[in-house]
């Protein structure tokens, strides 16, 4: 990075509550230059009121679910009403004829599962077609496109379907029986892509199991354990939790002889095109993914699945755009999940706290995908160099799995953060202090040094030495997440002759506010207020933008947004500067002016700037460049800042000895993104990351059937998510944490915001009643049997 | 209630009309956001739908479509239901408020201006069913608690977990519907 076209810079270095310095970091050409910390700045760092949130109180804004096309039809599809088969035949000759129906379109890949689609032995339908098997009740079969709702429904009564129905297996205790019904029967290959852990594509398969990965196994655990003067060792489990976005999965594709339009509900445009383009042998430009308002994803919504391809499919048929619309039963039974899983915890540590050991051994289940492992946590948040990890993925007859906010490392974190807690009490040491130890990072220990004072952590108890009917308790536990980047990232700032201004790309707004983000970029570096700014995102006939998951947007996006203002300024400075009589160095914009820098009375309004220009609107580009210090890992177009993203969170929790009904009273989060754009949308976020951490903790369980292989709980009266009367005082705080990485130094905050709110509480409610729950949901039912107090004389 | 909503849907039907009633598309007429407006539906139409659809006013939501989630919520007279568990041909003359109806013109109602203040929003799919429930409470209510919040809204589910940011809202919204 020292070669003679970049140039050194000075940048704001370190935590603002501790004290800011400097950093010379070498810049590439055409970046905007460092930007000074958030107190000195207009707009970054403020509280701007979220752009769209007038167009959702008020209900205008667009859904998907919201599109109507003239001439749409109804899409719906036919899922399997068995937990493992063979598709003998299917005749839609029936349901063709049905009036009203325009198309009937048959499944032949299955998008989101393991990849064996039809095991050799199987012969094809007498059309010579080979049908996948459906390996889940629910698995989508055909689908059909009909001018009614209820014409669609009618007809999907019409397809015959004869199936081969076959063993299946949905316990994951039972699936690692040798014995078991096996779900795939050839090796699947791939890595994970419930985001678990990316089990490379060569491990062994034998049955439904399939591993080890050993991710991050390093030094010699043997002698790490036997250096150790204490040692902790302990089982977790953590169950399947549900995405429940609230918009369920929606498309609306428009096949048309131009191409192909779909309206989307994801969480990103851009790649959905691209798998689309390839999947249906397009050109990329002759498709176009849009999304405008977005219900919620958490990780479900990254990709295409079945369900839009079958939407394409319908369209393409039919002449005629078609929308598919899973209703909530679908959207629970198979629309991805959090995996389920199995942990054996070991820790071997020093007296004074060093950690000698870890070893960590796992399985769990992603359903009919990989990546059921607990991620990276054990073997990157606190400093040890012995460390092993044996980590399997376990096949059911169930739906597949997919990344789900903070994956691998939340279920990571249940376990490790409670064995640390363990740890610290065989040591006799404060959990505080134990961890001040064994964590190098000097953001976490004023992360946890705000939260303690903020929870009045001097005032917690010895664990269990509350008494009572109601035995109260605090908890603490961290959360670690890497710092993902998105190298093929890009944007268009434009300049109109009339002094407006717009950003385009086709990065979308899932409810995280970057809309609002970019518009404060934008306006701080020209001098304008965000709302003069036009947003027009969420569109792939725009720069490609990045993926929202990964908590990735603001970190890929902003720095381009902030270069392409960059260059905009400058083109406006050199239009402007023949005019003022001076050159285009000795002038700058601030407050819709154009001014001379040394004689600021002097200048021309933003507008009359514009209006110089020479031709109608000017442009500038700008992608992603690399962090300044270096990436620690760049894999294709994504990247890894050197830097972890976390935080420290605190519960209080009060325990009902006699219900065993535990409440969350409070939590304090205290988390870390870099330069923090919007404080408000920022606090909004990691709230919702605290409350869908505690709903983790406390009530959410998918549950499947052994008998019928069913879910027995798929809609939003069984499982129960956290509402407003289980929502707790939560305490935000987040810190400015200035790297000079990049054009703005910001980075994500939606994943490490959900990883140690279960944990916390875990934590919390040992300390409350003196006994560990080590399994996942902590139910009423768990905490009277902890306490020997089984309601069924258990 | 099934004597009320025959006798309502009986009003928009022929004079001599049959007993019984679809199961083809019937017509029926709703009063919404103070204009009478009519619509061909089936007879299993709820509420939510017809709004939806024929009427298109998409702000009313559809998250569960079966009463578990709230995203649905309008009035009817002045009390919050979810829309998704009742019939457009039970509605009769009962007016419909949905969160197209909730502002006056370009003024809005104190619960969307606050909601906006504390940004109460993220994906914003729930949003305009609380905000017609908050809007309801402090119609009702215009002294609401911190508890009274929770349970006005106790039906609501966000999956973002705005709940936080609702309270703070829906409290300052009464304060400010008071000034
Ligand atoms: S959609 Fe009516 S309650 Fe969920
Ligand atoms: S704001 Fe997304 S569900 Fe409530």
């Amino acid at each position: 990075m020292s070669d003679a076209t970049t140039q050194q810079e000075k940048f704001p270095f370190g935590i603002a509550s501790v004290s800011i310095g400097e950093i010379e970091r070498r810049v590439p050409p055409g970046e905007a230059p460092p930007l000074p910390p958030n107190n000195r700045l207009a707009f970054i760092g403020k509280s701007v009121p979220r752009f769209d949130a007038r167009a959702k109180v008020t209900g205008a804004s667009r859904f998907t679910v919201d599109v109507k096309l003239p001439g749409m039809l109804h899409g719906r599809l036919l899922r399997s009403p068995h937990p493992n088969a063979r598709i003998v035949s299917i005749d839609t000759s029936a349901a063709e004829r049905h009036p009203g129906v325009r198309a009937v379109h048959v499944v032949t890949d299955i998008v989101g599962r393991a990849v064996e689609q039809v095991p050799e032995t199987d012969p094809p339908q007498p059309n010579g077609v080979r049908l996948p098997r459906a390996l889940y009740a629910g698995a989508p079969i055909a689908a059909v496109a009909a001018v009614t709702p209820d014409a669609a429904a009618a007809a999907l009564a019409l397809i015959k379907v004869e199936y081969e129905v076959l063993p299946f297996v949905v316990d994951l205790e039972e699936a690692r029986d040798p014995n078991a019904p096996v779900v795939f029967r050839s090796a699947v290959a791939g890595s994970g892509f419930a985001g678990g852990v990316a089990a490379g594509a060569e491990v062994a398969q034998q049955g439904n199991v399939r591993g080890p990965s050993r991710i991050g196994t390093r030094g010699d655990v043997t002698k790490g354990f036997a250096e150790a003067e204490v040692t902790v060792e302990g089982e977790y489990r953590t169950q399947v939790q549900t995405h429940c976005c609230m918009e369920t999965h929606a498309a609306v594709a428009d096949w048309h002889a131009d191409g192909l339009t779909v309206y989307l509900s994801t969480q990103f445009t851009a790649g959905v095109r691209n798998e689309l383009a390839a999947a249906f042998g397009l050109p990329r430009n002759r498709v176009r993914v849009l999304v405008d308002a977005m219900g919620g994803g958490f990780g479900s919504k990254s990709g295409a699945g079945t369900y839009v391809r079958a939407a394409i499919a319908l369209s393409r048929a039919a002449g005629a755009p078609v929308r598919v619309v899973h209703d909530r039963h679908e959207e629970q039974v198979d629309s991805g999940n959090r995996p389920a899983t199995f942990q054996r915890l070991k820790i071997g540590a020093h007296r004074d706290g060093r950690l000698s050991a870890i070893s960590l051994y796992t399985y769990g289940t992603a359903g009919t995908a990989t990546g059921a492992g607990v991620g990276n946590f054990a073997q990157a948040t606190y400093e040890c160099s012995n460390f092993d990890s044996e980590q399997y993925d376990v096949f059911i007859n169930a739906g597949p799995a997919c990344a789900m906010r903070g994956p691998g490392n939340t279920p990571g974190a249940f376990a490790l953060e409670q064995a640390v807690d363990e740890l610290a009490e065989k040591l006799n040491l404060d959990p505080l202090a134990l961890r001040d130890r064994i964590d190098a990072s000097p953001v976490r220990r004023e992360e946890r040094r705000i939260g303690a004072e903020r929870i009045g952590w001097s005032r917690r108890h010895t664990p269990g030495a509350d008494t009572g009917t109601i035995r109260r308790g605090i908890g603490v536990a961290q959360s670690l997440w890497g710092a993902n980047v998105q190298t093929n990232a890009s944007c268009e700032v434009r300049l109109m002759r009339d002094g407006s201004v717009e950003l385009r790309s086709s990065v979308q707004d899932i409810g995280t506010g970057i809309r609002t983000v970019l518009a404060q970029v934008v306006a701080e570096e020209l001098g304008l207020t965000p709302q003069a700014i036009t947003l027009r995102i969420g569109d792939t006939d725009f720069p490609a933008g990045p993926p929202s998951y990964g908590s990735r947007t603001t970190a890929s996006i902003t720095p381009p947004a902030r270069n392409a203002a960059y260059k905009i300024k400058q083109k406006l400075l050199e239009v402007a500067a023949p005019k003022l009589g001076v050159a285009a160095g000795a002038l700058d914009l601030r407050d819709g002016r154009v001014f001379v820098r040394a004689e600021p009375a002097r200048g021309l309004s933003f507008r009359e700037a514009a209006a110089l220009l020479r031709t109608d609107a000017i442009s500038a580009f700008a992608s992603r460049s690399d962090d300044y210090g270096g990436f620690r890992r760049a894999m294709g177009d994504a990247a890894l800042a050197q830097n972890d993203l976390g935080g420290v969170q605190f519960a209080q929790v009060a325990v009902d000895t006699e219900t065993g009904i535990i409440r969350v009273e409070r939590v304090v989060a205290v988390q870390d993104c870099g330069r923090p754009i919007n404080p408000e949308q920022i606090e909004s976020q990691v709230q919702g990351g605290v409350l869908m951490g505690l709903s983790y903790a406390l009530y959410e369980d998918r549950i499947l059937d052994r008998p019928t292989g069913h879910v027995l709980n798929a809609d939003l009266e069984h499982y129960k998510i956290a509402g407003p009367r289980e929502t707790p005082e939560i305490d935000v705080v987040v810190l400015e944490n200035y790297q000079g990485e990049s054009a703005t130094d910001a980075y994500g905050i939606a994943e490490p915001a959900n990883i140690a709110t279960a944990p916390a509480i875990a934590n919390a409610v040992y300390n409350a009643i003196g006994v560990r729950l080590r399994q996942l949901p902590m139910t009423p039912a768990a905490v009277l049997a902890a306490l020997g107090r089984a309601p069924y004389g258990g | 209630m099934l004597a009320t909503s025959l006798a309502a849907s009986a009003a928009v039907a022929e004079e001599n009309a049959p007993l019984s009633i679809g199961p083809g598309a019937v017509a029926i007429s709703l009063r919404v956001n103070g204009v009478v407006r009519t619509a061909e539906v089936p007879p299993h139409t709820t509420l939510a739908e017809a709004l939806r659809g024929s009427l298109n006013l998409t702000g009313t939501k559809i998250g569960c479509d079966r009463g578990a989630c709230s995203a649905c919520t309008v009035w009817l007279d002045d009390i919050p239901v979810a829309s998704c568990m009742v019939l457009a041909i039970d509605i009769g003359d009962r007016a419909v408020t949905t969160i197209e109806g909730l502002s006056r013109g370009d003024t809005l109602h104190p619960v969307q201006t606050a909601f906006i203040a504390h940004d109460a929003v993220q994906c914003g799919f729930c949003t305009p069913g609380m905000v017609m429930s908050c809007a309801a409470l402090i119609a009702r209510n215009p002294n609401p608690s911190l508890d009274d919040v929770k349970t006005a809204i106790s039906g609501h589910l966000c999956r973002c977990g705005t709940y936080p940011h609702v309270f703070a809202a829906t409290l300052a919204a009464a304060k400010a519907a008071k000034s």
